[in-house]
């Protein structure tokens, strides 16, 4: 079968001043249509160079960057990106930043047509009653629930996040995490989350995937065969706590580790 | 109450000011040929009140033409200079040097270039002293715009322009509003320096050169708080404006 995201045997090389610093070596990634990739390695592997080939802010050196049947070449509009900073425009409303990317994707939209869409995913998010707010006015999760609502309000067929929830607190996160589930339930889109946190990746991933220390290559990919309504309790059971420690040595071998943990 | 605060503090203090000035000429016994007292001044505004209309008119004008100026060049020179790493390096040293160069030193160079110009030459200087902060607050507000900022917009491929218009400019308003503080004292710094220094000037440096050539030292303190006064006015509104456009950028007090 043919997948919505394939990424098939990217290199990659930042230019330096000591020469090029090779960041990725042998990537695959493959994303079925509508399901949910999360991708997890050590720091500094490269993880943040992947989001910006899916989304074509930058052209790999070597190999194919594949959405929808075709080569990525260049920025796209189908694309919605969250990142670890929610970076709202504080001169906007909470209403206004999320109607951002409308702007840009459908210029002809209706304003009332726009206001509609994005008071309907504010409210999905918990977010009704702070439209008219100015983000310095929210708490740090709440801004993260409004990025989300922009990364996904002009209906891309891919979202690509990095880290979205790394700055939150364990508490605030879970409440993300279960948010960005009954999204997925309502929106179909394709999902490429950027984590640090395996618990994030086994609660939100349809499949995980596991790079190696710099340059990363894919090392490791984890079925994670799990109902789509999970609950955070889900995390607790047996089946989930052992891909958990799967998931858990493969990171070590990443870093170069093993056996000195044992 | 808050309102009163803001208005009242500050009244104070002026008052405060000026009965310390008065009490300090009063103390040392100065007649008003050393040394003028705020109590000559009265006199000093009734005998030539439509001089200093006039004047001060001519220096309002040429000081707001001329900040109106730098901030149109500053802004262009900020933006090349936030965008291009290549021209930030180039102009940099240039716009410090010429930043260093005492204003002073130019008056005869523009007197000479433009001979009897002189509400050019005026204007010029204003332009000429202020636009350094603007451009470099704009050009340093653009360059460290956060990438994740851009990226937004990028990634749905906007253009560079929308990009500048939607995030990059009102991102960077405060920085320049913060500069146009700056630039809007030293722009009037800038026309009274040649109001002063050249011959048959006009404005209030005109007016107080006229009151030194004639030894009215009660019309030269008299001028000196009218440019107090016009340079606070300028202030606030630059203040005003601030509020307006970038009022956002302002914590609530908490």
């Amino acid at each position: 079968m043919t997948h919505f995201i394939d990424i098939k045997g990217v290199h990659h090389a930042y230019k330096t001043k000591h020469g090029p610093l090779p960041v990725l070596d042998g990537l695959d990634v493959a994303v079925p249509k509508g399901e949910f990739c999360a991708v997890v390695g050590p720091s500094g592997c490269g993880k943040s160079t992947l989001t910006k080939l899916i989304s074509g802010l930058m052209r790999p050196d070597r190999g194919a960057v594949i959405l929808d049947g075709q080569e990525v070449t260049s920025p796209r509009k189908t694309v919605g990106m969250a990142f670890q900073n929610p970076v709202m425009l504080e001169w906007r409303t909470i209403l206004q930043n999320v109607m951002l990317p409308l702007e840009i994707v459908a210029p002809g939209m209706k304003t009332a047509e726009a206001e509609a869409r994005a008071r309907h995913l504010l409210e999905m998010v918990g977010l009704k009653g702070f439209e008219h707010k100015k983000p310095s006015e929210l708490s740090g999760g709440m801004r993260q629930r409004a990025s989300l609502c922009r990364a996904i309000v002009h209906k891309p067929d891919v979202l690509i996040m990095d880290e979205p929830f790394g700055a939150l607190d364990n508490f605030t996160r879970e409440d993300l995490w279960q948010t960005m589930r009954d999204l997925r339930a309502a929106e179909p889109f394709t999902c490429v989350l950027i984590t640090h946190d395996l618990r994030e990746s086994v609660f939100l991933g349809d499949q995980v995937i596991v790079l190696s220390g710099r340059p990363a290559r894919t090392q490791f990919v984890l079925n994670v065969d799990l109902p789509a309504d999970r609950t955070i309790d889900i995390l607790y059971e047996p089946k989930a706590v052992d891909m958990l420690h799967l998931l858990r040595d493969q990171i070590r071998i990443a870093q170069g580790r093993d056996g000195e943990m044992h | 109450m808050d309102s009163l605060q803001t208005i009242a503090v500050p009244l104070a203090a002026i008052l405060a000011f000026l009965g310390l000035w008065e009490a300090i000429v009063w103390a040392n016994g100065w007649p008003n040929y050393v040394m003028a007292s705020p109590s000559d001044l009265p006199e000093a505004y009734a005998r030539f009140w439509n001089l200093f209309l006039i004047m001060g008119w001519q220096t309002l004008w040429r000081t707001v033409l001329g900040l109106a100026i730098a901030v149109v060049f500053g802004t262009l020179l900020g933006m090349i200079m936030g965008f291009s790493k290549l021209a930030r390096e180039a102009l940099y040293p240039l716009l410090l040097g010429f930043n260093a160069i005492p204003k002073a030193t130019l008056v005869p160079v523009l007197a000479l270039l433009f001979i009897g110009q002189h509400d050019f030459n005026t204007v010029l200087m204003a332009f000429l002293i202020s636009f350094f902060p603007i451009a470099v607050s704009v050009g340093i507000g653009l360059s460290t715009l956060e990438p994740e900022y851009r990226d937004i917009l990028r990634a749905l491929g906007a253009s560079r322009f929308t990009i500048f218009r939607k995030i990059a400019l009102p991102k960077t308003l405060p920085e320049f509003f913060g500069a146009l503080k700056v630039a809007v004292t030293l722009a009037f710094i800038g026309t009274n320096l040649v109001e002063i220094v050249s011959p048959h000037g006009r404005g209030l440096g005109a007016l107080f050169k006229s009151g030194e050539t004639n030894g009215d030292y009660p019309l030269m303190f008299a001028v000196l708080i009218a440019l107090a006064f016009l340079g606070i006015v300028l202030y606030y509104a630059v203040v005003a404006l601030e509020r307006i456009f970038a009022g956002w950028a302002e914590r609530p007090a908490s």
